[in-house]
Parts: structure tokens; C-alpha cells; sequence
């Protein structure tokens, strides 16, 4: 294979993570909170469609993102009234989202099933771009896919270098403490809960706007649930999701380079290839119980209520 | 006035059991506010979705046809969710019963044999539970989460079955479409009321949730799974097998819809194609939390749900109605089950601010 062939893989295995990068990092804030979130797919889909609407009627790529983040916020604010205030089991209120976003971006979307939006624009870096290979490698991508590296950036700051960061860390390790040292705990996870759904509706809207700018239903395939599954991968760790992202990005898209290789092999076989991954590795990472307990935050996915204790 | 939250000293009985209603009625209110968003009259609307496809014989036997899968896989699916087992995959399991069975279905082709059909709901029962064994080894071996393998299974299932009856399953004088022969009546399940298309796996589906509540309600092993789900910690102490019972959970999914699906292909359906569900693998979770995770409650959201699917296509041709406001039900019940569930551990009351007693 030539030098050309393997840019274009990878330059494509960059586009087909990067909704994995916005939902497995919203993700992983929630998580980080000791929200167990499992409404991405749902909260994804119903991004994407409002966006793909937004983009549909306005041509703004602006006003498609601001609604597909705040139709993601608005999903997870559903979660967030159910697993915070009224304190609902966060796997059962997480499948529901995910059933309920299903029907819900199926319903919107109704007529908009045969349109084609025309994408959004790549944006070269002036100078950088033209560095031969790897300025085409790193620079000359749509302007989602760069908001997606300065997410991972945020992210990464957020967590580990502010105090804010510190104190969400906190209280996914014992929200006990510190609800003691007077953090409003709810609040904070609220707001977690929050960011989560919205970097999940942007991932959508980066699905439905610019990596496949058509509105099919249930398009998210599975990959809400790939994310989720990509933080556990992560264990816990933003470059690790960067790095796991991009990775299924290439399992993603290996399916179309090996039909396009001329290797005879039934299509659905290759539709299966990401989603066998993502059980593998699973099983890899979860086999380290050590690994996975010192990274996991200790109250995920366990109720807290300061008045219940 | 002033409405109060307050914790109560014990969790409600009463309300453990009247929160699946609020949750109905307050998904039938929604309903109506839908329907008039939606610029239809609210009134026949609610008539075209939730009477029209009742109001007779035939439609009750359609109701208790959509209703027969979702029983039985939510009663299975009860069997893990008691001890916080969470099987996602019953969509999957599904698929792989109909693949399993409708292969005995196919090999057996022109046979008047009467053991057919028990042998293709035995092969349909092995293989839902041999998808199922795969998330219970990973999850007992490995630690990996059951959840996120389940789901990832439904994928590849639907995909499998996708690719056999593109392949190797194709009628082979089909004209190239991606469907299996036809079954023979020998494989297919006899219609047990003259003038409906209720048929016997209908029977079968309500067997087995009587055998889910023999199995959850009468036997050890259920007391050992409800002891699990309520606290782990006390369960560890009495020396309960967990992993036992993370298998005896995913594999009763595993079994129950697997046996769901050869049930579908050799009833309503009668081939193999590419698609054999309309969602009751997911729908069933739903089935089983509005049931309380009780197969008596499980009978009757079943009852429920199925009206849901059976109204978004009767809405849809009498009132053009988008079907998919079927989902949007089936979310919103959850999310009101979950909200309702609520009122268990806490009761509003309202008190006057001045002249409080207490």
C-alpha cells in the first residue's frame, strides 16, 4: 500500500471516531461524577435529528449545533430529574432514554428521510495544511473534528488541572464527603449529566450533518452504545478515549477499504467487525479487576441523595 | 398550600403497585396532548389508537399475538433484572432462536412430521440460549459488563440472520429475495379460535410465564435471585453462588426469547426474513420494570404494550398517524414508571404553612 492509500484510511478513521470522541467524553465527565449515563445512543439520535432539522431549514451549521446539544441536554435533563431528584435506578432510567430517544428521533425525523443535506466544508489550516503528508493528516479537517481535539483539551484541563475538576472527581469517588465539606453534590452532577447529553447530541449532529449528511433512522448504530463501552476501555482517562476513539474509527470504516481491497467477503460479516470489537475488547480491559476498581469512580452508578443517608 | 416531600418510615406497599397505573394514565394524558400537537382530535385519536384495535374478536386475538413475546421474554428477562442482572440482549436472542428453529423449519421442508415443531422450539430455546451464554461466560470469567455485551450481540444476531437468509437460509425459488421457504404446516403453530390468527404459542407464551412465576415466587434459587437484587452484600454472607445466579439470569432471557423467537417465525410470521421483530426484545425491558419484575404484572403491561404496537399501526391507517409515536409511548411509560416509583419511598403532603400541626 502506498503512502496516498494509508492517509486516506487514516484521515477517515479520524472522521469516523469523532463521534466516539464527543460522546465517550461527555460521557466520561458524567461518569467521572458517578453518573452511570446508558442513554447515549438515545441522547445521540435525538441530537442528530434535531440537528440534521436545524441544518435542513436554516443551512446554519451553528443553529444545528446548538439545537443537537441542547436537544442532548434536554434528553439527559430527563435522566437527571429521574436518577437525581427522584432518585430512579441509573440502568433502568438509562435504558429508558436510550428507548425513548429511539422513538423519539424516528418521530421527528419522519419527514426528512429523503433529504440530502450538502455536508459542511473542510477547513484547511492556512500554511499547516500544506506540510506534505502530514499536514493533510492533521490539518485539513471540517471544523467538528477540530472542535472535537479542543474538547479533548478542555476536557483533560478540566479534570485534572481545576479545582472544579477536582471537586467532580471527588464526588464520584464518596459523594459523602463531599456533600460533608458542603458541595452541593446533585448540582454538580446535574451539571455533569448535562455536558454529558450535550457532547452526545453534538456527536449525533456531526453523524447526521457532516459524516453521513443524510437523516436514516436509528443512524447512531449502535454507536452510543460503543462509547460507552470505549470508557470502560478508557478506563476512565480522556486521552485513552482520544486514543480508543480513533481506533474504532478505523474498525469502523475498515469494513468499506477491505470490500474495496477486492477480498470477497459477505458484508454483514464486516458490519459485525466493530461491535465484535467492542466485546473484545471489554473483555481485555475488564479482565484486570485491580485496573478496572482503582480507575472505575467509586460511587458510579450508585443513588445519592443527601437527605437519604 | 404547600406540597411537601417527606421520606415515609417504610417503603409503600400500596403504592409499589399503583405506580405502574399512574405511569399508565399519565402516558394515556400524554397521549392526548400528542395527538392534539399533532393537530387530530384528541378524542379520535385515543379511539383509533387504543379502542379501534380491540373492539373486536380478532383484534383481541391480535392484541394477545403481540402480547405472547413480550410476556414470555419479560418474564425471563425478570428472572436476571431481580438480582440486578441486566440482559439487554433479548433482541438478539430472539434472532437466534428464529435462526436456530427456522433451521429445523427449513431442513425439514415437506416433512408432515408432528416433531417438528416441538423440535424447532427446543433448537430456537438452545440457541437464545447459547447467545445469552456468551455475556454470562464473559461477564463470570472476564468481569465484562453484561450490559454493554449483551447489546453488542444484538447487533451482530441481527446481522447474522440478515446474512443467512441472504445466503445460506434463502428460498433458493425465491427470486432472489432475502426470505426463507415458506413453512409447511407441519412447522407451523395450529390457530386455536376459529376467525383470529391467535395461535398456540400464545398457550406456550402464557405457560411460561406461569412457569416464571413457579420458578421466581415458589423456588429457592428465585428467593436466592430477589435476595441478590435487594443486597448483594447479604447474599455474599449467606453464601449464595453470585455467579450461579448470574447464569440462571442472562440464560432465562436467553431461553424465553429464544423460544420467542421460533415462536414468531412458525406464527404471525411463518419464514424466515431479514427481520423478525419489531423491537420486543427491547420492548419486553420495558415489559418487565411496568410488570415490577412480577410475572402477574408482566401478563398485563404485556397487555399493555402490545396495545401500544397494535395502536401506532391502527393509527397510522386510520388517522395517518406516524407509528413511531409507538416508541415514544414506550419510553415515556418507562420514564413515568421510574418518576412514580418515587411515591414508594416518599410522600408528598400538602401542608398550609401557618397552623402546621406537626
Amino acid at each position: 500500500m502506498d503512502v496516498a492509500i494509508v492517509l486516506k484510511i487514516l484521515i477517515a478513521a479520524v472522521a469516523a471516531g469523532t463521534p466516539f470522541v464527543y460522546a465517550a467524553l461527555g460521557e466520561l465527565v458524567a461518569e467521572k461524577s458517578g453518573v452511570l449515563n446508558l442513554g447515549v445512543e438515545g441522547m445521540m439520535l435525538v441530537g442528530a435529528i434535531t440537528g440534521f432539522i436545524a441544518m435542513a431549514k436554516t443551512g446554519s451549521l451553528l443553529l444545528a449545533v446548538a439545537s443537537g446539544m441542547t436537544a442532548g441536554m434536554l434528553m439527559a435533563a430527563i435522566f437527571g430529574v429521574l436518577t437525581l431528584t427522584l432518585m430512579a435506578n441509573q440502568v433502568a432510567s438509562g435504558l429508558a432514554l436510550t428507548i425513548f430517544g429511539i422513538g423519539l428521533s424516528a418521530f421527528l425525523g419522519l419527514n426528512y428521510t429523503s433529504i440530502a443535506l450538502p455536508g459542511i466544508p473542510e477547513l484547511p489550516i492556512p500554511l499547516l495544511s500544506d506540510i506534505p503528508v502530514l499536514g493533510k493528516l492533521f490539518f485539513s479537517y471540517d471544523i467538528l473534528v477540530y472542535g472535537s481535539l479542543a474538547l479533548f483539551l478542555l476536557v483533560s484541563w478540566f479534570l485534572y488541572k481545576t479545582r472544579a475538576g477536582l471537586i467532580l472527581r471527588g464526588i464520584g469517588e464518596t459523594p459523602k464527603s463531599a456533600h460533608a465539606l458542603g458541595y452541593n453534590v446533585i448540582r454538580i452532577r446535574y451539571l455533569a449529566v448535562l455536558f454529558g447529553g450535550a457532547m452526545a447530541g453534538l456527536g449525533g449532529v456531526y453523524l447526521s450533518v457532516a459524516y453521513t449528511p443524510v437523516w436514516v433512522e436509528g443512524m447512531v448504530a449502535g454507536r452510543g452504545w460503543v462509547s460507552l463501552a470505549l470508557v470502560v476501555f478508557a478506563t476512565w482517562r480522556p486521552l485513552r478515549v482520544l486514543f480508543g476513539a480513533y481506533l474504532f474509527g478505523a474498525i469502523t470504516i475498515a469494513q468499506f477499504h477491505v470490500q474495496g481491497l477486492g477480498i470477497d467477503i459477505p458484508s454483514q460479516l464486516l458490519s459485525m467487525l466493530p461491535y465484535l470489537a467492542t466485546i473484545l475488547v471489554l473483555v481485555v480491559i475488564s479482565r484486570d479487576l485491580t485496573a478496572i476498581r482503582l480507575n472505575s469512580p467509586a460511587s458510579l452508578g450508585i443513588t445519592y441523595h443527601p437527605e437519604n443517608q | 398550600m404547600f406540597v411537601k416531600i417527606e421520606p415515609r418510615p417504610e417503603p409503600s406497599r400500596v403504592m409499589k403497585y399503583c405506580s405502574p397505573l399512574i405511569a399508565a394514565v399519565l402516558m394515556l394524558i400524554s397521549g392526548l396532548v400528542i395527538f392534539t400537537i399533532l393537530g387530530k382530535d384528541p378524542a379520535q385519536a385515543f379511539h383509533a389508537f387504543f379502542i379501534e384495535p380491540i373492539h373486536d374478536l380478532y383484534g383481541i386475538g391480535e392484541l394477545f399475538i403481540k402480547a405472547a413475546p413480550l410476556m414470555l421474554i419479560g418474564t425471563g428477562l425478570a428472572v436476571g433484572f431481580r438480582a440486578n442482572i441486566w440482559n439487554i440482549g433479548a433482541e438478539g436472542q430472539m434472532a437466534l432462536g428464529a435462526i436456530f428453529g427456522g433451521y429445523i423449519a427449513i431442513i425439514f421442508h415437506g416433512s408432515s412430521s408432528h416433531f417438528i415443531l416441538p423440535m424447532m422450539i427446543l433448537a430456537g430455546a438452545i440457541g437464545g440460549i447459547l447467545w445469552a451464554a456468551i455475556p454470562a461466560l464473559l461477564k463470570t470469567v472476564f468481569n465484562a459488563n453484561e450490559i454493554l455485551v449483551s447489546l453488542m450481540l444484538n447487533y451482530v444476531a441481527l446481522l447474522l440472520l440478515e446474512l443467512l437468509v441472504h445466503g445460506p437460509l434463502r428460498d433458493p425459488n425465491g427470486y432472489g429475495f432475502p426470505q426463507s421457504v415458506l413453512f409447511s404446516d407441519s412447522a407451523m403453530l395450529p390457530v386455536l379460535i376459529e376467525g383470529t390468527r391467535l395461535h398456540l404459542g400464545v398457550l406456550i407464551s402464557i405457560i411460561g410465564v406461569g412457569v416464571g412465576w413457579v420458578f421466581l415466587e415458589k423456588s429457592f434459587t428465585g428467593y436466592q435471585l430477589q435476595v441478590a437484587g435487594l443486597a448483594q452484600k447479604a447474599a455474599t454472607y449467606a453464601g449464595f453462588d453470585y455467579k450461579k445466579l448470574i447464569w440462571i439470569g442472562m440464560l432465562a432471557g436467553g431461553l424465553a426469547a429464544g423460544i420467542a423467537g421460533v415462536l414468531e417465525i412458525a406464527g404471525p410470521i411463518g419464514q424466515l426474513l431479514p427481520s423478525i421483530s419489531p423491537g420486543y426484545g427491547y420492548a419486553a425491558i420495558i415489559v418487565a420494570f411496568v410488570g415490577r419484575l412480577h410475572p402477574g404484572g408482566i401478563f398485563l403491561s404485556s397487555l399493555l404494550m402490545a396495545l401500544l404496537y397494535l395502536g401506532g399501526e391502527s393509527g397510522q391507517m386510520n388517522l395517518d398517524l406516524p407509528s413511531a409515536v409507538t416508541g415514544i409511548f414506550q419510553g415515556l411509560l418507562l420514564f413515568y414508571l421510574l418518576a412514580a416509583d418515587f411515591l414508594i419511598n416518599y410522600r408528598l403532603r400538602l401542608t398550609v404553612r401557618r397552623g402546621e400541626t406537626e
